[in-house]
């Protein structure tokens, strides 16, 4: 009755996902706080530098160039890529 | 050739040769433009991923290193006293511009793998600022790529990739990696800045190859 299910029936669809990431998405991300993965320095998403003209949105930290976010709707799809963000937090909730 | 544009048999300034595009440069313009692609005419948009490097060039050096039998370093003046050839190419950008007869000058990359014995089949190639691309070896091998330190007669301006560039212009612009410091060679593929982003791990522009997939 207690026993706890096995890890793999915890798994959740990727629909379980869907919302919560719609919310993500329909916030405003430059009202956020990011901490940069490659300094660890954590500041307003507005005083990191944005490099707009190359294939994809660059944005990086102006302490140490570290490139926190990439963001490309071209050929008609949108890419996200945060692997050099460590934290984002998003006021509001 | 030397650095000063006169070639010594002949006591003239070399002709350009379209080493890049044998047999295509003297078709018409609409028959060099890729799908997808517009002429962009005589502009020459600078695109940036980052910051542009400020690297002095007493600090600066060619390094070719990974899978090799053993590391090669080239200072500028290294750099500047190989063999140098004039070419004049088309390029496309992945953003969708072209850009007809370039004329660049520059170290072939024959010449700077000289003597190298690996047995890799990839190079990704490095450059300050940290941006990287990958490259099969064959496409920067056999007279098909070149890093470039000069550009229409006059040394290649910072925000264009100097001191030097890389210049692959059979495969899309972001290929030829601006502000190049070298190459690792390797036996396995490592996806570079924008191919790691979803952008083609080739990139032939004859066949649209812009994103992973395409
Ligand atoms: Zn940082």
């Amino acid at each position: 009755m207690s026993t706890p299910p096995n890890p793999p029936d915890r798994r959740l669809d990727i629909n379980a996902a869907a919302g919560p990431l719609a919310e993500l998405f329909a916030v405003d991300l430059t009202l956020a706080t990011v901490q940069c993965d490659g300094c660890s320095n954590t500041t307003d998403l507005a005083r990191y530098d944005v490099y707009a003209d190359g294939p994809g949105l660059v944005i990086r930290c102006q302490g140490c160039d570290h490139v926190v976010l990439r963001y490309s709707t071209a050929g008609g799809r949108l890419r996200l890529d945060m692997t050099g963000t460590r934290l984002l937090v998003i006021p509001g909730g | 050739m030397g650095t000063n544009d006169i070639d010594p048999d002949t006591g003239t300034a070399p002709r350009f040769v379209s080493r890049g595009f044998t047999g295509r440069a003297r078709r018409p313009r609409s028959a060099r433009l890729p799908p997808g692609q517009y002429d962009v005419g005589s502009g020459f948009p600078v695109l940036s991923a980052g910051p542009t490097p400020n690297t002095h060039l007493s600090r600066w050096d060619f390094t070719v290193q990974g899978q090799v039998d053993r590391v090669r370093h080239y200072s500028w003046a290294d750099f500047r006293a190989l063999p140098r050839e004039p070419v004049e190419v088309d390029i496309h950008c992945v953003t969708s511009w072209s850009k007809f007869d370039t004329r660049w000058e520059g170290v072939s990359v024959d010449t700077l793998l000289g003597d190298v014995e690996s047995g890799a089949e990839y190079a990704l190639a490095f450059s300050d600022g940290g941006y990287t691309t990958n490259l099969p070896l064959a496409d920067i091998t056999g007279g098909r790529a070149w890093v470039v330190d000069t550009y229409d007669g006059a040394p290649l301006r910072p925000e264009h990739g100097g001191p030097a560039r890389l210049l692959v212009p059979h495969l899309y612009f972001w290929k030829s990696a601006k502000w190049v410091r070298g190459l690792v060679l390797g036996e396995v593929e490592e996806l570079g800045f924008w191919e790691r982003f979803g952008y083609h791990r080739y990139g032939d522009p004859w066949r649209q190859q812009r994103y992973a997939g395409d």
